[in-house]
This record gives structure tokens, sequence and C-alpha cells, in this order.
């Protein structure tokens, strides 16, 4: 029954925010981004079950435990980055939320060097002979 | 987490009660004093809201960063 929750408190807010606007806009779009924290506030309970689940499954396999920690870590970054720029769209600010999707792209990047890393060293370490040219 | 819903009517309360206040502060004249009404509701709506995005972040870094 949490989605009908949730969908009711959207409805109700946005028709707040409707209100609010006439009246005074940095008040509605504060309005906006309390009922967006809610929203994943409620979702953060269900995406830790998710998690859980892999990481379960990467323990099951015996994966690096880098690797799977690199990769949740890209995952929330993408989910907070997310965030913050659609915030910054509903604001008005486009050049800020591009801005921030930037930055998170650039993060994940940067996180993602000992993955990449390490790809190039297996595939280095499979083909010994074409190092000579 | 129902009783935390109440935040987001709470906000939406004061900011209408805000505007009120400064539509009866302007018509009386006192403009400066408005002004003053609207950032300090302003200030304490944002506070209320920083609290609880420093909640979603600690909740969110305890999901992705718990290892």
């Amino acid at each position: 029954m949490d989605i009908l929750q949730i969908v009711g408190l959207g409805l109700a807010v946005t028709f707040l925010a409707l209100i609010l606007k006439e009246k005074n806009q940095a008040f509605a779009l504060i309005v906006s981004l309390v009922a967006g924290v809610f929203i994943l506030l409620m979702m953060v309970d269900q995406i830790r079950l998710v998690m859980d689940m892999l990481n379960n499954m990467a323990q099951n396999a015996h994966l690096n435990n880098v690797y799977v920690a690199t990769i949740l870590k890209i995952i929330g970054i993408a989910y907070i980055s997310e965030f913050g720029a659609q915030i910054a769209k509903d604001a008005g600010q486009n050049s800020i939320a591009g801005k921030i999707e930037l930055a998170g792209k650039l993060i994940i990047l940067v996180m993602a060097i000992p993955i990449l890393t390490a790809i190039v060293d297996t595939v280095m370490h499979l083909m010994p002979q074409m190092g000579g040219g | 987490m129902s009783l935390d819903v109440n935040t987001i009517f709470q906000i939406a309360g004061i900011g209408i009660i805000v505007a009120m206040i400064q539509t009866v502060l302007k018509q009386m004249g006192k403009d400066d004093w408005a002004q003053w009404v609207t950032l300090i509701g302003f200030i304490v709506i944002l506070y209320m809201a920083a609290t609880l995005i420093d909640d979603l972040f600690e909740k969110i870094r305890q999901v992705f960063l718990y290892m």
C-alpha cells in the first residue's frame, strides 16, 4: 500500500505547490523539494533490500569486494545527482542542473578508474606476446 | 512515516500564512516589515528542509556506502 500513499502525497503536494506558486515562488519550490525528499526516504528502505540482495549474490560468486562497493557507490551518486539536478531544473536554473549532472558523471568516471585499470591489466595479461608489436 | 508527512503541510501552511501577512502589511503601507516577515519565514522553512535533506543524505550514505 506504499504506492497509494506516495501517489496521494504527490497529488496533494502538487496542488499545494500550485496554490503557493501564485503567492511565493520560493515557498512552492521548497514544498516540492521536501515532498521529493519524503518520497525518496520512503524508497530508501526498498533500495536497501535490493542492495543487500546484490551484495549477497556478489559474495556467493566470490567477486572482489572492492568492485561491488564501487558499483554501489556509483549507483548512489547517480541517484543523488539526478535528484539535485531535477530540483534545480524545477527552479528554472537549467545551467546549475547541467553542472550538477556533469559533476555526477565526472565523479562516476573517476570512481570507475580502478575497474577500468583492472580490465586493461587483464587484457594485457591475456596476450603477453602482443606487447612488443 | 505518517508523522513526518505533517512537515510538508506545515511548510505549505507557513507559506500561505506568510503570504497573507505580507499582503496585510503591504496594504498598511509597511513594506519593509513585509520583507522581513517573508525573509524570516523563508529561513524557518529552509531550516526544516535542510534538516530533512540531511536525514535523506545520511540514509543514502548508509545504504550505498556501508561496506
